[in-house]
């Protein structure tokens, strides 16, 4: 047994939206910590990728395509996948909508992909018993519509405003099991999601100089989090939004 | 799609639209910031089907060079 109350030796942790991001990151960082590691994404060719760089031969790592929008894809992921230790979602889309653009199809796209999908799966892994006693979930929400506020986000905020809700009623619900449940709330991090180009790389330097700490986040920012709400060291920890966004929300 | 039509989507966007036309230098109105950039695209975006960017919109002087950004990717 280590020492390390940090390591993820023995866990087995499931990763969604693992092609790329902060999915990609974190399914990685999983590896190098001990966790054996199922990665789930869209695209195949990105998801062989991250599934190529996961560290540990000993441990038997497994990729699943699933568009998780999909039921007959999300059914096929639940049926395939061993008993889990921990689940991070990380599957997520962004736009930016001024309110009165906003309509009912933007809040459907957004809160497919952010919310109903994410919380569908979260829905069958415990409905199934895949996640054991003591398990540890983890959601990535955003410091977006939970704490910060910006002009023409507030679609994609309130999607992950939901999924922080919906955690916290999952924390105490699946408390009983010892299951934590657990959020993070990032700032921007440099990942292809924020490089959608509605924004000129002038706004984008104007925005990043908001951050008290001078950067926008790196995926490995939000992986480190992820590492500890999975691991022992967090054992009291549930229903907890962990902020990680260089102090933008002070 | 006419310039016509696009200049009076374009203006609908301001509370003072009315004196805007096709040569009107739109980032020096005293209602153009960050909001009406992205309303921009958003209106491009809901009556045209075209997605533009930041940098498109950065680009244009006038009115007409936002048409003929838009008209360039229909």
């Amino acid at each position: 047994m280590s020492i390390n109350p940090f390591s993820l030796e023995g866990k087995t942790v499931l990763v969604t939206g693992a092609s790329s991001g902060i999915g990609r990151e974190t399914a990685i960082r999983v590896s190098q910590m001990g966790g054996t590691v199922v990665v789930v994404g869209r695209n195949r060719g990105r998801l062989e990728d991250t599934f190529a760089a996961l560290e540990g031969t000993d441990r038997v790592h497994r990729q699943v395509v699933c568009d998780q929008t999909n039921e007959e894809d999300l059914e096929r992921l639940i049926d395939g996948i061993p008993q889990l230790d921990g689940v991070v979602q990380c599957a997520g889309t962004s736009v930016l909508f001024p309110f009165q653009f906003s309509t009912r199809e933007k809040y459907d796209r957004v809160f497919e992909v952010n919310f109903f999908s994410t919380v569908e799966l979260l829905r069958l892994l415990y409905k199934k018993k895949k996640i054991s006693n003591g398990g540890s979930v983890v959601l990535i929400a955003s410091v977006g519509g939970t704490t910060v506020f910006d002009t023409g986000n507030g679609v994609y905020g309130a999607s992950k405003a939901a999924l922080v809700s919906t955690m916290k009623f999952c924390a105490k619900e699946f408390a009983k099991k010892r299951i934590r449940v657990n959020a993070i709330a990032p700032g921007r991090v440099h990942t292809p999601l924020i490089e959608s180009g509605t924004m000129t790389d002038e706004q984008i330097r104007m925005d990043e100089a908001k951050y008290p700490l001078g950067r926008y986040g790196e995926p490995a920012d939000v992986a480190h989090g992820v590492i500890y709400l999975l691991s022992d060291a967090a054992a009291w920890v549930t229903g907890a939004m962990l902020v990680i966004d260089g102090g933008l929300s002070i | 799609m006419t310039i016509d039509q696009f200049v009076e989507n374009f203006a609908d966007l301001f509370d003072n639209g009315g004196e805007i036309n096709a040569q009107t230098p739109f980032k020096e109105l005293s209602e153009w910031n960050s909001l009406m950039a992205l309303s921009v695209i958003a209106m491009v975006d809901e009556e045209y089907d075209v997605s533009i960017k930041g940098i498109d919109v950065q680009n244009a002087v006038t009115v007409e060079d936002l048409f003929n950004a838009v008209k360039g990717k229909l």
